[in-house]
């Protein structure tokens, strides 16, 4: 059982990159504890960056250090970083171009007990809707790894949304199949069943893999589409393993509008037409817990998904969470 | 500065204002009132603190500018013409115009303007991160910012007054527009600012009031605030909103954004040739 979060994933590769590269910074708005962060302020304390309980000042002070040749990662919980800096982020970030990073951690209900005001169900919707922004959304510590690593290479604005708890892994330290903005495809299932896609992203990959292998073991053939990058939207991967699906299933930790869902709608819809459902947060405040406990509640864990799919291919109904 | 200096910049502004008044009559739209009142900071910082030329916009040690007060984007580019980063000509020709890149905020697609604003608040906290980063590398670089007061009541521009004090930013410099008036009324009728020259100490920061209109005050203060080095300055601007553009306008919360009718216009032409005669005959 893997008990590295992605966060702290994160932590390591900036770690490993700072003592060579003295432009990365890092900036915390009081969340270096939460943001597995802690190392490097003691580490690289000329590296760090503290700016208090300030979310706009993290992110335009981010932006005027990137504009001087700094390569600032902001970290902060999603929900505040996401919304609560979103026109630091839309002018100072993506429309003066500057090479800011942020990360959003504790995302989507990972604070699943403390309530919608710490519950970041709208950051995917939000952040791409901002020209010049791409978004993140790593699925386990290996590709998160990989992601950050690609990250450094580039200067230009990005959102990586992140969990708090560990992930199981999905990839191993020497197989982690990454390609920069595009999606990894996982197959299940060697019949000539009827075939159909999972799509999702970050922490709905885990079990979405689950449940494409109790499909497997119950003779279904399965794709899992882990589309870490939401933008820019790797609609190639998705168009090509469309063309042979009976159903497509999507499945994100995010409110059902602006996300994921809609996203592999709109390229479906444009594309190669075919049923689509959409698993995901309710239009609503979600119901408060663990977060573990808060998936089992909507049905977005392995079984509910496997079921889902099954559903969706022999029981012809299209279900909506809408 | 001397006094030979002061009076050719103190032209320089009138003359400056006339290619505002231009860009305005011509495009239809502008924020009249805080460009003539901002114009003098402008002036003075553009021809004589800020190490900013088109020959240095990329060394990295130069120094950095951000307009917060992004509104006020006609004198900016007046001023920028005018130091030779872009031709007025076609500044005043294209200015608001369909698909012209002199948009009505500033905008980092040219030459000389360092970030994009228009969205009130972001200069400090900006201009905070490039003083962070510039000290970092040790850098003779100087930042400064210009705000509007009406923007004051952003909280952002808090945020970023109290980061400032907290790192103790001896190479941040940031200027207040203090023309007491934006788009709704006086700003203590919108928004009081109980004492702004204490509030900023009180956050840390070396603080110092002048006359803005004034090129020689304006210069005075942006010498002393290069002394202070373990300390970021705030210079309170004492401005007239539409300052040059005599009764018609100075002073007028209505002028903020407003488009001269021709009757207008040729008297604020009068007043400014006036008043720059009258430097000029000192």
């Amino acid at each position: 059982m893997n008990k590295i979060p992605n966060r702290k994933a994160i932590c390591d590769v900036l770690l490993e990159n700072a003592k060579e590269d003295k432009d990365i910074i890092a900036l915390c708005s009081d969340s270096r504890g939460s943001a597995s962060m802690t190392p490097f302020f003691e580490q690289y304390p000329e590296q760090a960056v503290e700016v208090g309980i300030a979310e706009q000042n993290l992110v335009s002070i981010a932006a005027g250090m990137a504009h001087v040749g700094k390569k600032p990662y902001c970290f902060s919980p999603a929900c505040f970083i996401s919304t609560r800096s979103y026109e630091q982020a839309k002018v100072d970030v993506a429309y003066s171009n500057t090479n800011v990073k942020l990360i959003g951690i504790s995302g989507g209900i990972s604070y699943g007990e403390l309530g919608m005001s710490h519950h970041s169900a709208q950051d995917i919707a939000a952040m791409s809707a901002i020209p010049n922004m791409r978004v993140y959304l790593p699925s386990d510590r290996f590709q998160t790894k990989k992601l950050i690593e690609n990250l450094l290479q580039d200067e230009k604005p990005a959102y990586v949304r992140v969990g708090r708890n560990p992930v199981e892994d999905i990839y191993s330290e020497d197989n982690v199949p990454f390609e920069m903005d595009k999606a990894t495809v996982s197959r299940f299932g060697l019949s000539n069943e009827k075939k159909a896609v999972i799509v999702s992203c970050g922490e709905m990959v885990r079990p979405s893999i689950d449940a494409a292998k109790i499909l497997e073991n119950k003779g279904y053939r399965v794709t899992v589409i882990d589309m870490y990058c939401l933008k820019p939207f790797d609609k190639n991967t998705l168009i090509k393993e469309a063309e042979d699906a009976e159903i497509i299933v999507t499945v994100e930790e995010h409110a059902p509008f602006g996300g994921l869902g809609s996203e592999v709608a709109s390229v479906i819809s444009a594309n190669r037409p075919c049923k689509v459902v959409q698993m995901a947060l309710p239009d609503d405040h979600v119901i408060t817990g663990k977060s573990k406990d808060v998936f089992n509640y909507y049905g977005m864990n392995a079984e509910g998904i496997a079921g889902t799919v099954e559903e969706g291919v022999y029981g012809g109904a299209l279900l909506s969470q809408h | 500065m001397d006094n030979q200096r002061a009076k050719e910049l103190t032209k320089k502004a009138y003359d400056l204002r006339k290619v505002v008044l231009e860009m305005i009559k011509k495009s239809g739209g502008g924020h009249i009132g805080g460009d003539f009142s901002v114009m003098e900071t402008l002036v003075v910082l553009y021809n004589d603190v800020l190490n900013i030329s088109p020959e240095n916009k990329d060394d990295p040690n130069r120094d950095y500018f951000i307009m917060s007060k992004g509104h006020s984007v006609e004198s900016y580019y007046a001023v920028l013409a005018d130091r030779g980063f872009f031709d007025t000509e076609e500044l005043i020709n294209t200015f608001s115009q369909f698909g012209s890149k002199f948009i009505g905020h500033p905008n980092n697609e040219i030459d000389g303007i360092e970030m994009n604003s228009g969205s009130l608040g972001h200069g400090l906290p900006v201009s905070v991160g490039m003083a962070l980063a510039c000290r970092m590398d040790n850098r003779p670089s100087r930042v400064y910012t210009v705000m509007g007061d009406g923007e004051l009541a952003e909280g952002s521009v808090w945020e970023g007054l109290m980061a400032a004090g907290h790192y103790k930013l001896g190479n941040l410099c940031a200027v207040v527009d203090r023309n007491h008036l934006q788009i709704s009324g006086t700003t203590e009728n919108v928004m009081t600012h109980q004492n702004l020259h204490e509030q900023a100490e009180s956050f840390g920061w070396n603080v110092i009031e002048a006359n803005g209109n004034s090129i020689e005050e304006m210069a005075d203060a942006f010498d002393a605030a290069k002394k202070v080095t373990d300390k970021p300055t705030l210079i309170i601007a004492n401005t007239i909103k539409g300052y040059g553009g005599g009764d018609v306008m100075e002073n007028k919360a209505s002028w903020h954004h407003h488009v001269p009718d021709e009757e207008e216009y040729n008297e604020i032409l009068d007043t400014i040739n006036h008043r720059e005669e009258a430097v000029i005959n000192e």
